[in-house]
């Protein structure tokens, strides 16, 4: 046992004191906040850029008493002909309008905006908006009915989801949320199988041609070097996610907080939540997180995390000790990698639409779709028996794939120059030893 | 120290070693010869428990083959390396603590061994640094850090400069002479005759021959003699013909003669010398011992005949 802590041990800190993983480590969430950071500014940016002056010319003469300018439009009513404002319109700034507005306006329902540049699509949609609502206003008064009442009529809607637990209450449910949390799920561990379980190949064909590997398993035998590089770099996946969930949580709440605090951006904040993007929903998504218990959630995506890895690096591990090259190695991560990518191009669609169905209830059992099918689904909420279950057919899994792999792995180990082929694994793995 | 009895090891297609049995001595260095694919590696494989054999026995000092002796051997493979990114230091310590020693025994011993090499200033050096042969010292220091008993050589020398090859030839002498015993698997047969106390030849999967190096060579003599001369007489005394002994070569050099003859058998060298003592003056008489080189090449060529 001292033996394989040895063997972790070693491939944990030269891994983790490599260049390349603090670069990643600290780029990854330094690249998200900066994504996010770049978001705001840009919507900021843009909503200040929308902000458009309109020029009115009004044949029919009562319309542009009736329109309103607001923080997006400045309607600036003409008192020029209309050839000279054409005229200058030419040498006016972008996001200059001229909107004419002809004589018979209610009838024909029609206007004319000419712009310097192209109309922005934003001003467009406002213009019209308040002409609908001044034909609309119009049409009211024609047909005698107030238009005071009208528009206190209240018409909206609500649907407020609830699904019935298994104690008969009711509780929110967050469709929304929980297809997003599913299917970035999804993407981390689909991701984090291949990054990790291709390092564990690598690391072997690294021995391999380096030739070390004849000096070690004179010292220990082929399945502790095997059992503990699996670890140590499972470790350094750990390690790099719990680096990441810190950072991204710290740098965040910096960038959050620097960002609200700014005087100039309460205004803008306020226009934000008009535009969807605001505060309150922000919490409210909070709220829904928290409906879809985080707390699981974080720990299934360890423990399926920690099963899919160690049976697909078994995997992967077999691979690598069969091939002299990582370019060899690729005729055989491709089949062994099937039931993987098979399941995530699924939880995109079935798994998603259809959580409790019968497609994803059983790919959220068997161990090689398992770890990415069972996470997409728990967001929707899964009885624990099937967790239990599925997390039971996943250890069974990997002890199969590990004791599998680790008697292709001994001999694989020790032959060179050969090439490999799928007969020949199976005929080293009924080698006696 | 090192008993093998009957090892078997079948591979799908061919056998690699058939019904091989040796004896190693405790304190000896021991040649393992054989040409390209005889089945040494395979053999050493199986002492070094990296693989089992289909049938037969090792007893490690008395006892049998154990995982836990592994510990006590050092093995150097003929395909060996290193990390290439780690540090020498940390390099030898991770392999030596693999070995089972505690991390500070482990430093003091590669110190010890680094000093005696004078490669003092490597510690903090990367393998890819480093020449070829340099990588072959830290190798060696690898396989005999943690003071094996039993210490297996595949092709040590292989890499090696002639000056570096002399200072390893004596660091593994002295190795020997404190105790380790050493098997030294190789296909430079002059080495062997320097080295080895004993031999053991194995060709197609089977062992052909084995013994202590003076046994072999004694075995191989045939009575062949070479003798440095001047005449004394008149009679050319090689020419007539004698039942005593058969010439194999003549040289006539300027005044001293030279010549090569080989004695019939159940005769004795004293018979001969007494016969020719009246015709020559004897400079000097040299028995002619065939060579491990010439043994290995008449063994391993009369068998593919």
């Amino acid at each position: 046992m001292n033996k394989i802590a040895l063997i972790i041990l070693r491939e944990y800190t030269s891994r983790v004191k490599k260049k390349s993983f603090l670069l990643t480590t600290f780029l990854v969430p330094l690249f998200f906040i900066a994504m996010y950071v770049g978001v705001f500014f840009l919507t900021k940016k843009s909503f200040e850029e929308s902000h458009a002056l309109v020029h009115v010319v009004d044949q029919q003469g009562d319309i542009q008493n009736k329109l309103k300018s607001n923080k997006n439009i400045t309607y600036i009513v003409s008192n020029v002909a209309l050839q000279e404002e054409i005229e200058s319109l030419k040498d006016k700034e972008k996001n200059t309008n001229l909107l004419i507005i002809p004589d018979d306006f209610l009838e024909s329902r029609r206007v004319e905006l000419l712009s310097a540049g192209k109309p922005n699509i934003t001003t467009q949609a406002e213009i019209r908006e308040q002409l609908k609502e001044i034909i609309r206003t119009a049409e009211y008064t024609k047909l005698g009915i107030d238009v005071a009442s009208i528009q206190r009529v209240n018409d909206r809607v609500t649907i407020s989801t609830k699904e019935i637990t298994d104690e008969g209450d009711a509780k929110e449910s967050h469709t929304e949320i929980a297809m997003g949390v599913a299917m970035a799920l999804s993407v981390l561990i689909y991701l984090s199988l291949f990054l990790y379980g291709a390092q564990v190949m690598r690391g072997i064909i690294e021995e391999k041609s380096n030739r070390i590997i004849e000096v070690i398993i004179s010292s220990v035998k082929p399945f502790q070097l095997m059992i503990g590089k699996i670890v140590g770099i499972g470790l350094v996946g750990l390690t790099q996610f719990l680096l990441w969930v810190l950072l991204t949580l710290a740098l965040s709440s910096a960038a959050t907080t620097m960002l609200y605090d700014q005087n100039s951006t309460t205004e803008l904040a306020g226009s934000i939540e008009e535009g969807g993007l605001g505060k309150p929903q922000s919490l409210e998504i909070m709220d829904a997180l928290q409906s879809i218990h985080l707390g699981e959630l974080l720990i299934c995506f360890f423990l399926f995390f920690l099963g899919g890895y160690f049976l697909y690096s078994a995997l992967f591990a077999a691979v690598g000790s069969a091939v002299d090259s990582e370019t060899e190695a690729s005729q055989f991560t491709m089949p062994i990698t099937m039931p993987l990518l098979l399941t995530y191009v699924l939880s995109f669609g079935v798994l998603v639409n259809d959580p409790h169905g019968s497609i994803a209830t059983w790919l959220s059992f068997i161990p090689f779709t398992s770890p990415i099918a069972m996470l997409v689904r728990i967001p929707f909420g899964v009885p624990l028996w099937q967790i239990a279950t599925s997390l039971a057919c996943l250890i069974v899994g990997f002890l199969i794939t590990t004791w599998a792999a680790s008697r292709i792995y001994r001999v694989g180990i020790l032959m060179y120059g050969k090439k490999a082929s799928f007969k020949e694994l199976i005929k080293w793995f009924s080698y006696k030893r | 120290m090192l008993e093998i009895e009957n090892i078997v090891k079948q591979y799908s297609n061919h056998r690699a070693l058939d019904d091989v049995s040796l004896s190693v001595p405790k304190g000896s260095i021991f040649g393992l010869l054989g040409p390209n694919g005889a089945g040494k590696t395979s053999l050493i494989r199986i002492i070094n428990q990296i693989t089992a054999p289909d049938s037969g026995e090792i007893y490690f000092d008395g006892e049998k083959l154990q995982p836990k002796h592994i510990e006590r051997i050092g093995y150097l493979p003929e395909e060996r390396g290193l990390y290439k990114k780690m540090r020498i230091g940390e390099q030898l310590l991770y392999l030596s603590q693999l070995k089972g020693l505690s991390r500070s025994t482990a430093v003091q011993k590669i110190r010890y061994w680094f000093e005696k090499l004078q490669i003092e200033s490597w510690w903090d050096k990367k393998v890819e640094d480093l020449s070829k042969g340099m990588q072959q010292k830290v190798q060696f220091v690898a396989t005999v850090v943690h003071e094996p008993d039993l210490i297996i050589l595949d092709e040590p020398f292989s890499g090696f400069d002639p000056l570096n090859t002399q200072i390893i030839q004596q660091e593994i002498i002295e190795l020997n002479r404190k105790g380790a015993t050493i098997i030294y698997s190789t296909h430079r047969m002059e080495s062997v005759e320097e080295m080895c106390d004993s031999i053991a030849l194995i060709n197609k999967s089977k062992k052909i021959l084995d013994g202590p190096v003076r046994d072999i060579k004694k075995a191989y003599q045939n009575q062949t003699y070479r003798i440095l001369f001047e005449r004394s007489g008149e009679a050319d005394v090689f020419n007539q013909s004698t039942a005593l002994f058969t010439v194999v070569e003549q040289q006539d050099r300027y005044e001293v003669q030279d010549i090569t003859i080989k004695i019939a058998p159940h005769t004795s060298l004293n018979e001969v010398l007494l016969y020719l003592l009246p015709h020559i003056t004897v400079h000097q008489v040299l028995e002619i011992i065939p060579s491990m080189h010439d043994i290995f090449i008449d063994n391993v060529t009369k068998l593919t005949n």
